[in-house]
């Protein structure tokens, strides 16, 4: 259980997986992927085994938000295990409509 | 946070993905990526403290924008134009720096004190090794500065405005979807790499997986036969580029490329004669434009491909007038506009545009942080906000006239002179006057082929405007005085301008 802060990275001890967070609410928040606690990304990983049941997948580059919208954490590599926040798993969200103005 | 982390999940992802093609040289993403990695050794062994590019568009410049990230120092482009005692301030200013540059400066420039020197023929040499990229072992520090860009200083030493890595990549990740791009879009940019925006569509395109195709030279011509030639999908232009390729397709009754689109435009206001014409001879191009200042990492605001249908399409003036607006904030971008005081103004009123988000930096090297309380960023343009929340912006509110003790938007009254069939392109600013203080005085530049008098014009505007708005003084040109970013030279105008009044204004 930590505060999230915008901008950390996590991994996944169980699989690939790779985080940023974009955004995230006040207080503490477990991250899980594939059921086991994320650790920072510098950290070594504990290790142990991905909960079958929770190997929807992460994809590079998209977002995935918790149904309140204030938790969001960007893909930054992808990997076999389902994304949750205490507990609860986070969804895919849309990807911007924005036009490109660049 | 950094630069890299973007670029190394597109190279992992869709590495064989030409990220940047100029003329006969393409790299992959892979390859932009190790070659960044290459790169970034060097400068950590020269000691450098930033890292300079004096030089057109080439593959060196994202080399150089992803190298100095990886290194951990600023990359610091340079506008080729300036004069030698200009660059020779600004070089001490970055000293130890390595520059690059192209072969004929390098000889002049190597051996001087604090400068390393090397050729963009060199740097792509490096670059283009052909072992594995190196450790990833960059800072992903937020605070560290990516870029400093010079703004030109209308007086003393150019400020450089400081965007560091939190601000470009955040911007980036509000803005652009990552592999949002098919394999077959290309983007054309022809902004010099000094500018902001040539800087962000870079970042844009190789998030977004999206070739970016280089022109080093602006010009119309070779603007529409590289699109052609090249499929390109993607444009970003300033105005006075998108006005030269709607004249050269006119004048010689060209097709635009069918490949075509996306416009995007900005780096200065879009005159609504030209968008106007520019949607009609691009039928199929979605429009955007964006507005967004050097000290707000690019774009805050944009005014989408349905919007400027919409107002093109529309019959109620209030959204035919969106045309000529900067469109809404990009999402996690406030916009509030104030009066002289600092107040917040409600919608339809005039006032200072503000702006807070994370991709504002407002920061200046040296000079600390001009952001307000609150983190708010006074942009110095004016503008309004209407009752949608689409955002018009009027112009530097430097360039106010004052006349009689009434402020006057130089803005409102060269939309007006635009309306005349017969203008092609103006600029209004005030002269020196004995009696008010500041007169009206406006340059024009005809359409070709038409005719108009000064008297003519300034009977348009009284018809339109208060007759405190008339341009005392009207004089024609062939052209106006623009930059290479395509920011119009308005000092320039209103020196030449105010020497025809004489002194004192009389």
């Amino acid at each position: 259980m930590a505060q999230l802060k915008a901008g950390a990275r996590l991994k996944s001890a169980v699989c690939e997986t790779q985080v940023m967070v974009i955004a995230a609410p006040e207080g503490e928040v477990e991250l899980t992927c594939g059921g086991a606690p994320m650790v920072d990304v510098s950290a070594s990983a504990p290790g142990g085994s991905i909960d079958p049941e929770l190997k929807g997948g992460t994809q590079i580059g998209k977002r995935y938000v918790n149904e309140e919208g204030d938790l969001e954490l960007l893909c930054t590599r992808p990997g076999e295990g389902s994304l949750a926040a205490d507990g609860t798993p986070l969804r895919l969200k849309e990807a911007k409509a924005l036009p490109s103005s660049d | 946070m950094n630069l890299l982390m973007l670029l190394e999940m597109a190279a992992s992802t869709m590495g064989e993905r030409v990220a940047v093609q100029c003329e006969d040289q393409r790299w992959s993403l892979a390859e932009l990526f190790a070659g960044a990695g290459h790169t970034a050794q060097r400068i950590r062994s020269s000691g450098a403290r930033h890292l300079a590019l004096l030089d057109v568009s080439s593959p060196a410049v994202p080399l150089a924008l992803f190298a100095s990230s990886w290194a951990g120092i600023p990359f610091v482009p340079l506008n080729y134009r300036l004069t030698g005692r200009e660059l020779d301030a600004l070089l001490e200013r970055v000293s130890p720096a390595l520059l690059i540059t192209d072969a004929e400066r390098a000889a002049t420039l190597r051996g001087r004190e604090g400068l390393s020197v090397r050729t963009r023929e060199e740097w792509l040499e490096v670059a283009r090794q052909q072992a594995p990229a190196p450790a990833q072992d960059w800072s992903m520090d937020p605070e560290e500065i990516a870029t400093l860009l010079f703004t030109s200083g209308t007086s003393g030493a150019p400020k450089a405005a400081v965007l560091r890595q939190r601000h470009l990549v955040s911007y980036i990740l509000g803005s652009v979807e990552f592999m949002g791009a098919g394999p077959e879009e290309a983007v054309l940019v022809s902004v010099p790499p000094y500018h902001v925006a040539g800087i962000a569509a870079i970042l844009s395109a190789v998030y977004a997986g999206r070739r970016v195709v280089q022109l080093p030279a602006f010009d119309a011509r070779a603007w529409l036969e590289l699109a052609g030639r090249e499929a390109v999908t993607n444009a970003f232009l300033v105005p006075t580029m998108l006005a030269r390729i709607v004249d050269a397709l006119e004048q010689d009754s060209g097709a635009a490329p069918g490949s075509l689109r996306a416009l995007a435009y900005g780096g200065g206001k879009m005159p609504l004669p030209v968008i106007q014409r520019a949607m009609q001879l691009f039928p199929k191009v979605a429009f955007t434009n964006a507005y967004g200042l050097t000290e707000t990492s690019s774009t805050i605001a944009v005014l989408g491909p349905e919007e400027h249908r919409a107002a093109a399409e529309s019959r109620d003036p209030a959204v035919q007038r969106r045309l000529a607006s900067a469109g809404r904030p990009l999402p996690g971008v406030e916009v509030e506009i104030r009066d002289p005081e600092g107040r917040a103004l409600p919608a339809g009123e005039r006032g200072e545009i503000h702006v807070r988000g994370e991709q504002v930096s407002g920061e200046y090297l040296g000079r600390g942080s001009q952001l307000l309380e609150g983190g708010w960023f006074p942009t110095h343009d004016g503008g309004l906000l209407d009752a949608e929340g689409y955002l018009f912006v009027e112009g530097r509110i430097d360039d106010v006239i004052v006349r009689g003790g009434e402020n006057l938007s130089p803005g409102e009254i060269e939309d007006v002179l635009l309306d005349h069939p017969a203008v092609a392109d103006c600029a209004v600013v005030g002269v020196p006057d004995e009696q008010w203080g500041e007169a009206v005085a406006a340059a024009v530049v005809r359409r070709q082929g038409q005719q108009t008098s000064a008297g003519e014009l300034q009977a348009w505007v009284k018809e339109r405007l208060r007759s405190s708005r008339v341009p005392q003084l009207l004089r024609f040109r062939s052209e106006l005085p623009y930059n290479e970013t395509g920011k119009l030279l308005r000092r320039r105008v209103r020196e030449e301008l105010a020497r025809e009044v004489g002194p004192a204004g009389r």
